[in-house]
C-alpha cells in the first residue's frame, strides 16, 4: 500500500506527517522522501544512511566519424537540445528530456547515450522502518525523473508512505500518481486553502482518495473546515499550534517522541486511511 | 532596471508575507508572483485584473483510433509509459517528446499544442502587478515562469519604475531556476529550524551556481535563537549578507486572513520596524547597487 503526503502549500508539515506517521507504526514501514529538491525526511527520522547511488539520466553522445549532419536530430527534438552547426553537433545536455527519440531517428546510428547526473539515491534504516531518499544536484531542473527513481527503489511488500513535494505541478504528480491514498497536510490560512483546493483539483484528476490533516488548527480562520465538509473531505487529523511542538521541529526532534500521546492519534491516523481505502475497494467490488 | 527576488528553499518560511510587506514599503516598483505552481500573493494585494492571456505551453500527443493500426511502434519507443495497452496517450505520463508522433506509421497520432494556464496584467493598490496560474497538473512551469517575469520587466519600463519585486518557488529545481536568472539579487527567507538551515545552504549554492548575489533574513527567529545565530554564520561564510531577523508574530497570519499586508493591520509594533529596517538593508545593499551609488534620486536631487 502506498500513502503519499502532499500538500499545496509549502511549510504546512508534510515531513512532520511523514515521519511521525512512520515512527508511530514501526516495523513494516517505509519512507520515500520524494521532496528530492529539499529533502528533508532525514533530518527528523535520522535513519542510518548505508548506502548511496548516483542518478544519470540517458542524454545523446554524438559520434562524429558517423555523422553526416542530416539534422533529423535536431529536427525531431522538440526541447532544442541538439543543434546541427555545419560540421558540429552541440548537444545541450541540460535542456534533454532523455526521450531517446534522437538516437531512435538517427539513420547513421552515430547517437549512443551518456548520462547527466540528475542526483543521488540514499537508502537507510532507522530500526526496522526502511528509508529512501533523492537529492537533486544544485542546478539541476528536472526533478521528475528522480522522484519516479525513488519510487522504483521501493519495496512493494512494505507499507510506503511518500514524503511528496509542495505545489501542484509535475514533481507532486510524480510523487502522487499511482498512490492508493493521499494525505492532504494544510493549515487553516488563506493562502493553506487556496493550494489546497488546487491539490485536491489534482488529486481528483488521479482518481485516488484522500482525507486532510489540519495542521496549527487554532491559527487562521474556519473557512478550511467548511471547505473539508462542503467537499465531503474527511479530517483525519488536527494538530493544535504549540509553540511547544514547533520549538521540537526547529531542533529536529518529533512529536510522536517528545509528546508520546501523540503515538496513538498517528496509528489511528493510519488506521482510519486503511478503513477508507477497504471501503473504496469494496464500492469498487460492488459496481463491478 | 533592478530585480529583486524572495526565495526560500523550503516551503512556508514566509516569502509571500515578506513580499507583501516590501511592496507595502517599496516606491514606483512591479510586484511579480512567480510562484505559478501555487501562487498566493494575490490573496494579500487583491489584483484588479486589466488583462488575462492564455499560457501556451508544450505540445501532447493524441491518438486517432480511427487511423491506429496498433502496430505497437509508440508504445515500444515511448520512455514515459505514457501509452496504454489499448493505445490511447495517457496526458499526465506524456512528456511532449513528439517521438511517437514522428514514427507513426499511419501518421495517427496527433499533437496539439497546450493551454497550460493563463497569466494576468492587473493593477494593485501597490503598483501594477504580473502573475499567472499555471494548470493543474501541468509541466512547463518554467517557461510560465520566464514568460511573468519578462512582462514584469516591460511593465516596469512602461510605468517608468525601476524596481520589480519577485515573489519566487519554493525547492531548487526547474521554477526555482527559472526565477532566478538575471536578477538583480535574491532575499533568501529562513526560519530557523533543523530543515530550514538544511534547504537554505541549498538554496545558497544555487544561487552561486547562477552567480546571483544572495542576502539572508531569519523569520520567527525567536523560535530558535541558536539556530538562528547558525544561520547568519553559515550565510557568512558563504559571503551572503545578514538583513536581519523578524520575530515570530502572529500578526502575519491575521492580516492574512484579512486580505492585508502587515502593515495595514492593527496599531504598528516591534515588528513592524524589523521588516522596515530589513527593506533598507535590501535597497542600501551593495548587491543592489553595484555602482556603488546608494540611492541614484537622492544623489541628482
Amino acid at each position: 500500500m502506498i500513502i503519499s503526503v502532499a500538500s499545496g502549500k509549502g511549510g504546512t508539515g508534510k515531513t512532520t506527517v511523514s515521519v511521525n506517521m512512520a515512527l508511530a507504526l514501526g516495523a513494516g514501514v517505509e519512507l520515500l522522501d520524494c521532496d528530492v529538491e529539499e529533502p528533508n525526511a532525514h533530518l527528523f527520522l535520522n535513519p542510518v544512511i548505508e548506502r548511496s547511488e548516483r542518478v544519470e539520466t540517458p542524454v545523446p553522445l554524438v559520434d562524429l566519424e558517423k555523422c553526416t549532419f542530416c539534422r533529423k536530430c535536431s529536427t525531431l527534438c522538440r526541447f532544442n537540445a541538439l543543434a546541427v552547426v555545419a560540421n558540429k553537433v552541440l548537444v545541450f545536455q541540460e535542456l534533454c528530456h532523455s526521450c531517446g527519440g534522437c538516437m531512435a531517428v538517427c539513420p547513421e546510428g552515430a547517437i549512443t547515450e551518456t548520462g547527466r547526473e540528475l542526483g543521488t539515491l540514499n537508502f537507510g534504516t532507522r530500526g526496522s522502518i526502511g528509508f529512501i531518499n533523492g537529492q537533486l544536484r544544485v542546478g539541476e531542473a528536472m526533478s521528475p525523473p528522480l522522484i519516479k527513481r525513488v519510487r522504483a527503489a521501493a519495496d512493494p511488500e512494505r507499507l510506503t508512505i511518500i514524503d511528496a513535494p509542495p505545489g501542484t505541478s509535475c514533481p507532486v504528480i510524480a510523487a502522487m500518481n499511482g498512490a492508493d491514498f493521499i494525505l492532504m497536510v494544510t493549515e487553516p490560512t488563506p493562502f493553506g486553502l487556496h493550494d489546497l483546493k488546487l491539490a485536491v483539483e489534482a488529486v481528483r484528476l488521479l482518481g485516488i482518495p484522500c482525507g486532510l490533516v489540519i495542521n496549527r488548527a487554532d491559527i487562521g480562520d474556519n473557512k478550511v473546515f467548511e471547505y473539508a465538509e462542503r467537499e465531503g473531505l474527511p479530517i483525519l487529523l488536527t494538530i493544535p499550534f504549540d509553540r511547544r511542538i514547533a520549538e521540537a521541529y526547529s531542533r529536529g526532534k518529533n512529536i510522536v517522541e517528545e509528546f508520546p500521546e501523540w503515538r496513538e492519534r498517528f496509528v489511528a491516523l493510519h488506521r482510519d486511511i486503511e478503513a477508507i481505502i477497504a471501503a473504496k475497494g469494496k464500492a469498487v467490488a460492488c459496481a463491478k | 532596471m533592478r530585480e529583486i527576488v524572495i526565495i526560500s528553499g523550503k516551503g512556508g518560511t514566509g516569502k509571500t508575507s515578506l513580499t507583501a510587506a516590501f511592496a507595502a514599503l517599496a516606491k514606483n516598483s512591479v510586484l511579480c508572483d512567480a510562484d505559478v505552481d501555487a501562487a498566493d500573493l494575490h490573496l494579500l494585494m487583491q489584483p484588479e485584473v486589466r488583462q488575462r492571456t492564455n499560457f501556451m505551453g508544450g505540445c501532447k500527443a493524441v491518438i486517432n483510433p480511427a487511423l491506429c493500426t496498433g502496430c505497437g511502434i509508440c508504445r515500444d519507443l515511448c520512455r514515459f509509459g505514457a501509452i496504454t495497452e489499448l493505445f490511447q496517450a495517457d496526458a499526465l505520463r506524456c512528456e511532449g517528446c513528439g517521438v511517437c508522433v514522428d514514427f507513426c506509421p499511419a501518421t495517427a497520432i496527433d499533437f496539439p499544442v497546450q493551454r497550460c494556464g493563463e497569466w494576468y496584467r492587473s493593477d494593485t493598490r501597490f503598483g501594477p502587478m504580473i502573475h499567472a496560474r499555471l494548470g493543474i497538473a501541468e509541466e512547463n512551469s518554467g517557461k510560465l515562469v520566464s514568460l511573468v517575469r519578462k512582462e514584469a520587466r516591460q511593465l516596469a519600463e512602461q510605468h517608468d519604475a525601476d524596481l520589480i519585486i519577485t515573489d519566487g518557488p519554493p525547492g531548487i529545481g526547474c521554477p526555482v531556476i527559472a526565477s532566478i536568472g538575471g536578477a538583480t539579487a535574491l532575499v533568501i527567507v529562513v526560519e530557523p529550524t533543523v530543515s530550514g538551515i538544511h534547504d537554505m545552504e541549498r538554496v545558497v549554492q544555487l544561487a552561486a551556481h547562477f552567480k546571483v548575489p544572495g542576502m539572508v533574513c531569519v523569520n520567527k527567529f525567536d523560535l530558535n535563537l541558536e539556530m538562528t545565530e547558525a544561520i547568519e554564520q553559515l550565510a557568512r561564510q558563504h559571503n551572503v549578507a545578514v538583513l536581519g531577523r523578524v520575530s515570530f508574530d502572529p500578526a502575519f497570519t491575521r492580516s492574512m486572513v484579512e486580505g492585508k499586508t502587515l502593515f495595514e493591520y492593527g496599531e504598528a509594533t516591534a515588528t513592524w520596524q524589523q521588516v522596515r529596517d530589513i527593506w533598507t538593508q535590501i535597497i542600501n545593499s551593495p548587491s543592489m547597487n553595484p555602482l556603488g551609488i546608494v540611492d541614484f534620486k537622492a544623489t541628482i536631487q
